[in-house]
C-alpha cells in the first residue's frame, strides 16, 4: 500500500475483491490483482476462465456485483467506457474497431472530435500523431485507407487511437490471433518502448509462449478465480499451463518419427474461385501419404479454408484431386460431403459452431451429423434408431472423456474443448483414409489440446494421412511430419520441422518467398 | 445450462402471451362501452356452449392445423411460407376438380383422390417459389406472397371462365355430386349415441387433420428427412459440411409445406361448402403463421394453437352477432392475440428468463 505522498509508486491499477456473476456461472470470483505502473502485466487463462469479463469490468462494458477500482492508488468508479477513457484506460479488441473505408486519421479522432468541422480535428490530430509515432515507433501512414492496411499496421491504429486519447494504461485482448510472428514481435517492440515511456500494458492471452516472452508479470485465472500471480523471470511454461489447468499438462506432443507410406491424397493445380468470384486457391500441389500429418501453415484467411472446403466437399474447385490413386469430383454430382465420407474423407471441420456441429441439436443427434445415412442408425427404411444413437453416443463419450457424459445435452451447453471431442470422435472413430483437420484446437482447453492431439496422431500411427490446418506455429510444429506454409492462395515452400524454425516459417507466412529468406 | 426449464418455454410463454392479448382486449372493448365480462361469456358460451358451437370450432380448427403444419414444416427448415394461403386455394382446385370430373362410387375413394389431389395442387404451387429460392435466391417470403395474388386470380379466371355452370352468375363451381359428401361429425357420432349438431360443418377431415399432426411429428422428428430439413435450418454452413443437399432440402420442406396448406381443401371445399367458391380460404393460410408461431412449430403445439383460433373465430362470429361490438373489433382481438403470441415473443420471453435464472440462483 502506497502512502498518498507516493502517489507516483502506487499501482497503475489495482482491482479488490472484484465479482461478477452472469445468471447461475460465477464469471469472476473475489478478484485482485495489483499491475505496477510501468509494466507489462500478462492475464494468462483458458477459454472462459473469465479474463475477458474481468477487462470488460475494467472498461466500463460491465458492472461488477462487488468490489472496487483503483487507478494510480484512487478509487474510481468505471460506469461505462467513457469513464474508463477519462481514467487513461484504452483497450485494443481482438476485433478491431476501425470504420474501413475511413483513413487512418479520420479513424483516429472519430468520436474524438473538437468541434462541428471536422478540418480543425484532423489538423491537430496530424500534428500529435506525428508527435506519438515518433515518440513510440508506431509508423504508419496518416492519410492510409483502414482497408488498404494489413492487420499488423490496423492493430497500430487501434494503439495509436487509445494512445491519443492520452492512455497510460492499455488493455490488448488476445492481440496476436491474427498476426504472422514476424507482426507479433514488432507489436512486441511496440509494446517494449511503450513501456519504457512509462504505460502501463495489460496483455490478455491464451499463449504461454508470449506470456514468457514480453511479461514482467503474470497473472493466472482459472474458473472465474485468480489462481496466482507470478513473476516472469521465476516461472516457465509448465508451472503456467499447471497452474491454468489445474493439474500437471504434457505440452509437448509425445510422438514416434512418422513411417510414410503410399501418398493417399494427391492433389495438382488445384483452384478455387468463391462466391464473389475471387481466386482463393490459386493452384496448388501436395501430396499426403499414409502415415504422415502434413501440417498447413499461414496466417489465416490465406485459403487454407478453401482448401479445406473443397476437399471436404463443401465447395466446387478445379484441378486434380487424386484419393488412392482414383480421382475425386470437384465440381459434379459426387462433389459433397456425403460423396467424400463414402469414399473414405473424414473433416473435422475448421468452425465448429457453425460447420460441425448443430449448437441446437442434442449430443446424440450430432454423432449421427454428416453419417445420418449410415445403415447402422436406421430402424428400418422410415425411421431412424434414436436409441442406436445414444447408445453410440455414450460409448463415444466414454471413450473419448467428453463431459459431462451426457447424451442429452444440447452440443452449446458443452465447452468447447468438449465439442471438439464429439466432434473428433465422430471424424476419428469412423477410421477414415483420409482425415481433414482444420483448428482442431481453437477455443480449446489445454486439457482437451492434449486429447485431442494424441489421438490425432494415433489415427497417423494406424497408418492414416492427415492434412491439418492451423493457424497456431506451436500446434504445426508439434503435430506435423512435414510442413507446407501457405500464403495468398499458394504453397509457399514446404519445410521439415525439425529443419526450419519460427522465424523461417513467419517470413514464408508473409509471403516472402523460398529463396529469398 | 438451458436459461429455463422447457414447460416454461412451451407453456407458460403462450399462457402469459394469451393472458395479456386478454387483457388488452378486454381493455379495448372496454374503451367503445361494452362489458369484457360478458363479451368473453358470450364468445365461450357461442364457441363451447353446444356441439353447434364446437362444430364450427373444430370446423375452423381443422383449417388451421393443415395451413399451422404447412408453416411449420417450413419454418423447420427456416423458411417463411407465407403462401399458405394461395396454395389452399390452388388445392381447392384440385379437389374440385377431382370430385367434378370422376364419378365416385363413394366418398372414401372421393376423400382418398381429393387428398392427393389437394396436396398435388398446392405442392405445385409452393413449388415454383420454392425452385426460386432454391436456386436462383429470390427470397421466399416476396415470392410465396406474389403468388397469393396469382392464386386469387388464376382462381377467378379458372371460375369465371371454365368452371362456372352454364347460366350462372356466381363465380362458382356447380355443387359437387352427392357421392363426395363427407360424412359430419354429426353423422359419425350418431352411431354411437352422440347427438351432434346437425348444421355445424365440422367433419372427417378433423381426422385426416390430427394424423397429419401425427405424421408431420414423425416426420420431422423420426426420420432422415426430418433430421436433414432440421440440421438445415438450424446452420446451412452446417448442412453443407454434413453433405445436405440446401436446394433439396429448400425443394422438399416447401412441397410437404404446400401440400399440407393445399390439404386444408378436403376441410372447407369438400366437406363444408361442397363446392368451390371464390375467397373459399376466408385467410386460413395466413392464420396459420400465427398457429405455428404459438404453437412453437411443434405439431401438438400446433394442434392447441388451432383450437385455440378454432375459438377465437368461432367466438369473435357469435360476438358481432349478438352484440354491438363491430365485426373489426373481432379481428382487433384476433390480432392482438396473434402480436403477442408471435411477433412479442421475446416480451414475455426476457422477463421470464431473468426470473428463472434467479430463482436458479438463489436456490445454488
Amino acid at each position: 500500500m502506497g502512502s498518498a505522498g507516493m502517489a507516483s509508486a502506487a499501482p497503475a491499477i489495482e482491482l479488490k475483491g472484484i465479482s461478477k456473476a452472469f445468471g447461475p456461472v460465477q464469471a469472476n470470483k473475489d478478484i485482485s490483482i495489483s499491475v505496477p505502473r510501468g509494466t507489462i502485466h500478462g492475464i494468462i487463462g483458458e477459454n472462459g476462465a473469465g479474463k475477458s469479463t474481468l477487462m470488460s469490468i475494467l472498461y466500463g462494458f460491465y458492472k461488477a456485483d462487488a468490489g472496487e477500482i483503483f487507478i494510480g492508488g484512487k478509487k474510481t468508479d468505471i460506469p461505462d467506457s467513457q469513464a474508463a477513457i477519462a481514467a487513461g484506460i484504452g483497450m485494443v479488441f481482438q476485433h478491431f474497431k476501425l470504420v474501413e473505408n475511413f483513413t487512418v486519421l479520420e479513424n483516429i479522432i472519430l468520436g474524438a472530435e473538437d468541434g462541428g468541422l471536422l478540418a480543425p480535428s484532423l489538423s491537430k490530430a496530424r500534428k500529435e500523431l506525428i508527435a506519438l509515432e515518433k515518440e513510440y515507433g508506431l509508423q504508419v501512414d496518416p492519410d492510409a485507407v483502414i482497408e488498404d492496411l494489413g492487420v499488423g499496421k490496423q492493430q497500430r491504429v487501434e494503439i495509436l487511437k487509445a494512445l491519443y486519447r492520452r492512455a497510460d494504461i492499455l488493455i490488448l485482448d488476445e492481440p496476436t490471433g491474427v498476426l504472422t510472428p514476424a507482426e507479433a514481435d514488432q507489436l512486441f517492440r511496440i509494446l517494449g518502448r511503450l513501456r519504457d515511456e512509462g504505460k502501463t500494458t495489460i496483455l490478455i492471452t491464451h499463449k504461454l509462449r508470449e506470456i514468457m516472452e514480453i511479461t514482467d508479470n503474470v497473472s493466472v485465472m482459472r474458473r472465474g478465480e485468480m489462481v496466482g500471480h507470478v513473476k516472469t523471470s521465476e516461472t516457465g511454461p509448465e508451472q503456467l499451463a499447471e497452474l491454468m489447468v489445474g493439474r500437471k499438462v504434457l505440452l509437448r506432443v509425445d510422438k514416434a518419427p512418422a513411417k510414410p507410406g503410399a501418398p493417399v491424397l494427391e492433389v495438382e493445380n488445384l483452384r478455387v474461385v468463391d462466391e464473389a468470384g475471387v481466386e482463393r486457391v490459386k493452384g496448388i500441389d501436395l501430396t499426403v501419404r499414409a502415415g504422415e500429418i502434413l501440417g498447413i501453415a499461414g496466417v489465416a484467411g490465406n485459403g487454407q479454408s478453401e482448401l479445406l472446403e473443397v476437399l471436404g466437399g463443401m465447395r466446387d474447385g478445379t484441378g486434380s484431386v487424386q484419393l488412392n490413386g482414383q480421382a475425386l469430383d470437384l465440381s459434379g454430382r459426387y462433389s459433397d460431403g456425403q460423396s467424400r465420407r463414402a469414399r473414405g474423407i473424414a473433416h473435422v471441420p475448421e468452425d465448429r459452431q457453425r460447420e460441425g456441429l448443430i449448437m441446437d441439436y442434442h449430443a446424440w443427434e450430432n454423432v449421427a451429423f454428416g453419417y445420418h445415412h449410415d445403415p447402422k442408425y436406421q430402424r428400418n427404411a422410415l425411421f431412424m434408431d434414436n436409441a442406436a444413437l445414444r447408445a453410440d453416443t455414450e460409448a463415444k463419450m466414454k471413450t473419448f472423456d467428453v463431459r459431462p457424459p451426457d447424451p442429452w445435452l444440447k452440443a452449446k451447453n458443452f465447452s468447447g474443448g468438449n465439442q471438439q471431442k464429439i466432434v473428433v470422435a465422430r471424424e476419428i472413430e469412423r477410421n477414415p483414409d483420409l482425415l481433414l483437420v482444420g483448428q482442431p484446437t481453437r477455443g480449446v482447453d489445454i486439457g482437451a489440446i492434449e486429447f485431442i492431439h494424441q489421438q490425432i496422431v494415433a489415427l497417423r500411427d494406424q497408418g492414416k494421412a492427415i492434412l491439418l490446418v492451423s493457424v497456431e506455429l506451436e500446434e504445426i510444429f508439434g503435430l506435423a511430419d512435414r510442413i507446407a506454409v501457405m500464403f495468398d492462395g499458394r504453397i509457399m515452400g514446404e519445410r521439415m520441422p525439425d529443419q526450419t524454425n519460427e522465424k523461417e516459417l513467419g517470413l514464408l507466412m508473409a509471403g516472402v518467398s523460398g529463396e529469398a529468406a | 445450462m438451458e436459461k429455463m426449464p422447457h414447460w416454461a418455454d412451451v407453456i407458460l410463454i403462450p399462457l402469459i402471451s394469451l393472458i395479456l392479448a386478454a387483457i388488452l382486449s378486454a381493455l379495448v372493448i372496454l374503451a367503445i362501452g361494452e362489458d369484457p365480462v360478458a363479451a368473453v361469456k358470450l364468445m365461450v358460451q357461442g364457441a363451447l356452449g353446444s356441439t353447434y358451437g364446437w362444430g364450427y370450432t373444430l370446423y375452423y380448427a381443422t383449417n388451421f392445423m393443415f395451413t399451422g403444419l404447412a408453416v411449420a414444416v417450413a419454418f423447420h427448415a427456416r423458411m417463411f411460407n407465407i403462401g399458405g394461403e394461395g396454395q389452399a386455394m390452388l388445392g381447392g382446385l384440385g379437389v374440385a376438380l377431382v370430385c367434378l370430373l370422376i364419378p365416385w362410387p363413394h366418398w372414401s375413394l372421393a376423400l382418398i383422390a381429393a387428398i392427393l389431389a389437394s396436396m398435388a395442387f398446392g405442392a405445385l404451387w409452393a413449388a415454383i417459389p420454392a425452385y426460386l429460392q432454391a436456386k436462383r435466391g429470390s427470397h421466399i417470403v416476396i415470392t410465396t406472397i406474389m403468388f397469393n395474388f396469382i392464386a386469387a386470380a388464376v382462381l377467378n379466371y379458372v371460375l369465371v371462365n371454365l368452371l362456372r355452370p352454364e347460366g350462372s352468375m356466381d363465380p362458382a363451381t356447380a355443387r359437387f355430386p352427392e357421392t363426395v359428401h363427407l360424412p359430419t361429425l354429426h353423422e359419425m357420432l350418431a352411431p354411437i349415441g352422440i347427438n351432434f349438431s346437425r348444421a355445424a360443418p365440422a367433419n372427417i377431415s378433423l381426422l385426416v387433420a390430427v394424423a397429419a399432426c401425427v405424421i408431420v411429428w414423425l416426420l420431422i422428428w423420426r426420420t432422415r428427412l426430418g433430421y436433414e430439413i432440421r440440421a438445415y435450418g438450424h446452420s446451412e454452413t452446417g448442412a453443407l459440411y454434413a453433405g445436405i443437399s440446401p436446394v433439396k432440402i429448400t425443394m422438399i420442406a416447401m412441397l410437404i409445406s404446400g401440400a399440407l396448406a393445399g390439404l386444408m381443401a378436403i376441410n372447407n371445399v369438400m366437406g363444408e361448402a361442397e363446392r368451390l367458391v371464390m375467397n373459399a380460404t376466408e385467410g386460413a393460410g395466413f392464420i396459420g403463421i400465427a398457429v405455428a408461431l404459438m404453437g412453437r412449430s411443434h405439431p401438438f403445439g400446433v394442434f392447441l394453437a388451432a383450437i385455440l383460433f378454432g375459438f377465437l373465430y368461432q367466438g369473435g362470429a357469435e360476438l358481432a352477432l349478438w352484440t354491438s361490438i363491430p365485426r373489426e373489433l373481432i379481428v382487433v382481438i384476433q390480432a392482438l392475440v396473434i402480436l403477442f403470441t408471435g411477433a412479442l415473443d421475446n416480451m414475455v420471453r426476457m422477463p421470464l428468463e431473468k426470473l428463472f435464472l434467479r430463482m436458479n440462483r438463489g436456490k445454488s
